[in-house]
């Protein structure tokens, strides 16, 4: 009895708590996301400047004339290209006695699983719910031009990266900033090294965190419920802790062998839900030509399409930002050229695949609402007005679950385990940056994959809008320092390209016979 | 003329039966190499972190190292301490193909390995390495029980 009366009174004690816990939570939430939007305003705000006089963000122009660029300077690269990028993935070239270290594919798998996610998914969603189905034109071109960025920073990632003597590599923008700049005598390499740095820790716990955080929250949210955002983080900072410090690799490998299988089955998903509707497809693509060149009615109209494409292509394939440079430098070559030859492929599949994909399916679904009478999106807050007012990935959620009921459950652990593997990704990226900063060793090291778990539970605890607007800026800010680097060091590119290309066609460099 | 017979190792007994058999050939040959070859089982075609990546070329120097330690150097010094003439060769990559290919380039004119069960769904369905290689192999392959 004595038991009895002690257990109901902590019964009637613990009653209230989950009530209490959820207002505590959620003022937390709200206390994060205040904080967090104050703090990284002013940021945003420089990083998306308008060009004056015109509502056309300078870092955006920034991106498109920087991959224009290396597009006619190179020649149109990605295209010349492309057949032998696919022959160099498939091994064509590689020396039988080289197998075991890093192969083509293997270097290219790595960079598209920290690229391939969350942008593919939720980024389209964002450009599409804004900017309506013409945002995919650009966001096509976008993809295309930035094959070339790719190209150029990869090649350099691996020209200019630092082979240890124990064998271990360290690549990436800051290191052919430094030897780069230094090669050519041009000044101010080591203090652009120390910004992109900054620029990539910034990245690394944005785009690569939080960004991730905050939408597999609100995935998993969708499907169980609503409930508070750091329950979610603390999850997530739990598992990655495992990984990155615990050096719990089992988890890390799962991920990864995981991550293309869901990838495949994104595709696979898209297609079934574009084939059983396939006499909208013709109408769609219609829809995405028109809208890029007239905004269909969206805010911002054409502009408003554009600046959505390539913003949201940008974050989702990475070109001219560089952290596929860190990716890729791990490739041990005689020609870094072929690293940067693969690498053109990443924006290819992320950008021109994938994401015309998710928009095809998004735009094909009607989820976005369209007056009957004008046949113009209603528009609702800036952006388009959907079927159960949403956005995001519950936009590409909603927009699949029109073909196929069960795909929501298959999309929100897709986004579950590519927000995971790009996380790890990304850990790698913020990791070298602060390597770079601070020296390599154990005790950095840890402090830097402590602020990265951390970041994790402030990310899924930020709403969308501060987290989104953050994660953009940091990742654009990246491209800044990026893009002068290549501007600098694209003669040396070109060199190689010229010559390598030359001993492929005089047969010196020829494939090997199986 | 030199006769030359690629004998693979797995570093287990049935590699050690297939040694021991290309042994009692090359004494019946007379002038006969043996060509001991282990394959590290690698394919250019797996997911991998990019921490595991910056760390590779380490790795795969410590996975040969290894595999000389412990399986290859052993073997070929007690073969030539009975007065065989032995070359050892490690590589990475597909068991079948790797045995095909050095049996191709060095002229060899058998392969030996010794005979595993099949392990696992995957063997199951694509065959093993024994299978493979009979199924492409380039020149005879003995099986040894």
């Amino acid at each position: 009895m004595k038991y009895l009366s002690r257990g109901a009174a902590a019964a009637a004690c613990l009653l209230p708590l989950p009530a209490l816990a959820q207002e505590a939570a959620v003022s937390f939430d709200q206390r994060v996301n205040d904080v967090f939007a104050a703090s990284t305003g002013w940021f945003v705000s420089l990083i998306f400047a308008p060009i004056p006089g015109t509502s056309f963000p300078w870092i955006v122009l920034w991106l498109v004339v920087a991959a224009s660029i290396f597009t006619i300077y190179f020649g149109f690269i990605q295209f010349r290209a492309f057949g032998h990028a696919l022959r160099l993935v498939r091994g064509d070239y590689s020396d039988p006695n080289d197998a075991g270290e890093v192969s083509h594919f293997q270097a290219l798998a790595t960079a598209l699983s920290g690229t391939v996610g969350l942008g593919n998914i939720a980024g389209v969603a964002v450009a599409v719910g804004i900017g309506g189905p013409g945002a995919t034109f650009w966001m096509i071109l976008a993809g295309l031009l930035g094959m070339a960025s790719k190209f150029t920073e990869c090649t350099l990632g691996v020209k200019y990266r630092n082979e240890y003597p124990d064998g271990h590599v360290s690549g990436g923008p800051m290191y052919y900033m430094t030897k780069g700049f230094a090669e050519r005598g041009v000044p101010g390499g080591a203090i652009l090294a120390v910004i992109f740095s900054i620029f990539t820790i910034g990245g690394a716990l944005g785009g690569g965190n939080m960004f991730q955080a905050n939408q597999a929250h609100a995935q998993i949210a969708g499907i169980l419920g609503d409930y508070p955002g750091w329950i979610t983080g603390v999850v997530f900072a739990a598992v990655v802790f495992a990984v990155i410090i615990g050096g719990i690799k089992s988890i890390a490998r799962v991920t990864e062998k995981v991550v293309p299988f869901m990838g495949i089955l994104y595709v696979g998903a898209a297609l079934i839900v574009l084939i059983a509707n396939y006499q909208l497809i013709g109408w769609a693509f219609g829809q995405i030509f028109v809208g890029a060149f007239t905004g269909l009615g969206v805010a911002g109209g054409l502009v408003g399409a554009l600046i959505q494409g390539f913003r949201r292509a940008a974050f989702s394939n990475e070109a001219g930002v560089g952290s596929a440079a860190i990716a890729h430098s791990a490739v041990r070559t005689n020609e870094p050229i072929t690293e940067g030859v693969v690498s053109l492929l990443e924006p290819f599949i992320d950008t021109v695949v994938i994401c015309t994909m998710t928009a095809l399916v998004i735009t094909i679904s009607g989820v976005l609402i369209t007056d009957p009478d004008t046949g113009r999106f209603v528009l609702d807050d800036g952006a388009i007005a959907t079927v159960g007012d949403v956005s995001g990935v519950q936009l590409t959620s909603a927009a699949f679950a029109t073909g196929l009921s069960w795909f929501p459950y298959v999309l929100a652990l897709a986004v579950v385990l590519f927000a995971f593997s790009t996380m790890i990704s990304w850990s790698y990226y913020g990791l070298k940056a602060w390597t770079f900063l601070f020296g390599e060793g154990k005790k950095t090291e840890l402090t830097f994959k402590l602020i990265f778990c951390v970041f994790i539970v402030i990310g899924a605890a930020a709403q969308l809008g501060a987290v989104i607007d953050f994660s953009d800026a940091m990742i654009f800010a990246m491209a800044v320092a990026n893009i002068i680097a290549l501007y600098v060091l694209m003669p040396v590119v070109k060199r190689e390209m010229n010559a390598y290309f030359g001993k492929v066609r005089s047969g010196e460099i020829a494939p090997y016979a199986s | 003329m030199t006769t030359t017979l690629v004998v693979g190792l797995d570093g287990g007994p049935t590699g050690q039966k297939a040694l021991d058999f290309a042994k009692d050939r090359a004494r019946a040959l007379g002038d006969c190499l043996i060509l001991i070859c282990y394959v590290i089982e690698w394919s250019p075609y797996t997911f991998q972190t990019p921490e595991e990546n910056e760390q590779r070329h380490q790795r795969r120097e410590e996975e040969i190292a290894l595999a000389h330690e412990r399986v290859v150097d052993p073997a070929a010094k007690a073969a030539r301490d009975e007065g065989f003439t032995v070359e050892d060769h490690v590589a990475h990559g597909d068991a079948a193909e790797i045995l095909d290919r050095l049996a191709r380039t060095r002229g060899a004119t058998q392969i030996i390995i010794g005979r595993v069960a099949t392990k696992g769904m995957m063997e199951r369905l694509f065959g093993g390495v024994s299978a493979r290689l009979i199924a492409t192999s380039s020149v005879p392959v003995t099986i040894v029980p």
